[in-house]
């Protein structure tokens, strides 16, 4: 899911850095709200996590891999706005150390993993805990739709591009696959196993922290599951 | 504190999994593979696609990523770089961001 350089045009690429500032502005005023200093470090080790879990290329049918994100658990641990800074750091390291997504889709590719996917999956989390839902399964759905929401965007972006950019002899300059195969593509690999992998990691994790002891280093993550947010 | 740290070296450890996935992500191709794909590798990305030089691309040692064996030892080694880098990142975050404590007392 991670866009590389030259796949995107500059203008998207500069249309989705500028939609991602107002969200990382919005997330440092919140998490200087909500986060002592002192739990900063949670948020390290939910990017670190998030970093991790990431490197773990699952296989998909037809010869592709893709990969869980963890973003709805970040979310639900750490509050969507901290979730969402924990994974563009990780992003920004991925692109910059490692070349895993570009730099000048950095952007995209925060906006996709970073913004979309904890925040869709932590709305249907909230949503099936009106509904009375448990705590699990809700997570569980909840990671399901948001890596679901954040394959789809990547999918968009990446087939707009022909659409929109090519050269007088119909030549894409940029990715070359239209929507018809873009969308397919991703949403095959996501909906079947990258999907139920973010689901069951995400459903198991949850699990154990809602019993994670106050002696336990990840006890300070189950503070929103416990219904103690700040 | 203990448990958590051999949870973590053990996931990290574990990390090598990751690059038994046969193939690459839909639409993470490298311009050869484009270029097999399409028949040519369009202008602008062949343009824009080397806008930097990393340290670790693909999470492997350059050079050291002859066999499976040393794709696995840069794989962790890169993990291991990666979480480093997080953990910097975040302390000096940590300066900059959160409420003081004296605040909440």
């Amino acid at each position: 899911m991670h866009i590389p350089d030259g796949y995107l045009s500059p203008a998207t690429c500069a249309v989705m850095g500028a939609a991602m500032v107002p969200v990382l502005a919005t997330a440092t005023k919140k998490v200087n709200d909500t986060f002592d200093k002192k739990d900063v470090p949670t948020m390290a080790i939910g990017s670190a996590f998030a970093f991790t879990i990431m490197m773990f290329n699952v296989p998909i049918p037809g010869g592709t891999t893709a990969h869980a994100v963890g973003a709805t658990l970040l979310a639900i641990a750490l509050g969507p706005w901290g979730a969402s800074i924990s994974l563009t750091i990780a992003l920004l390291i991925q692109s910059l150390f490692f070349g895993d997504g570009g730099i000048l889709a950095l952007g995209a590719n925060s906006f996709n993993m970073a913004f979309l996917a904890p925040f869709a999956g932590y709305g249907v989390y909230a949503l099936l805990q009106k509904l009375k839902v448990g705590k699990v399964i809700s997570s569980a759905i909840g990671a399901y739709i948001g890596i679901n929401a954040a394959a789809l965007a990547t999918a968009i972006e990446l087939g707009l591009q022909p659409v929109l950019f090519h050269a007088a002899d119909g030549r894409a300059l940029y990715f070359p696959y239209g929507l018809s195969q873009s969308i397919p593509a991703m949403m095959i690999a996501h909906l079947t196993v990258a999907g139920l992998v973010e689901a069951v990691i995400t459903g198991l994790v949850v699990y154990y922290l809602m019993r994670a002891g106050e002696g336990n280093i990840l006890y300070k993550f189950s503070y929103r599951l416990r219904g103690e947010a700040k | 504190m203990k448990k958590f740290l051999i949870a973590a070296i053990v996931l990290i450890l574990l990390t090598p999994i990751g690059l038994l996935a046969p193939g690459s992500a839909w639409g993470e191709w490298g311009l050869d593979e484009i270029k097999s794909m399409v028949g040519y590798v369009p202008s602008g990305m062949k343009h824009f696609s080397d806008t930097i030089r990393v340290i670790l691309p693909d999470y492997s040692i350059p050079g050291f990523d002859k066999n499976f064996f040393q794709l696995s030892i840069g794989y962790i080694f890169s993990a291991v770089v990666g979480i480093a880098i997080i953990a910097l990142v975040f302390f000096i975050l940590s300066k900059i961001i959160g409420k003081p404590e004296e605040k909440n007392e």
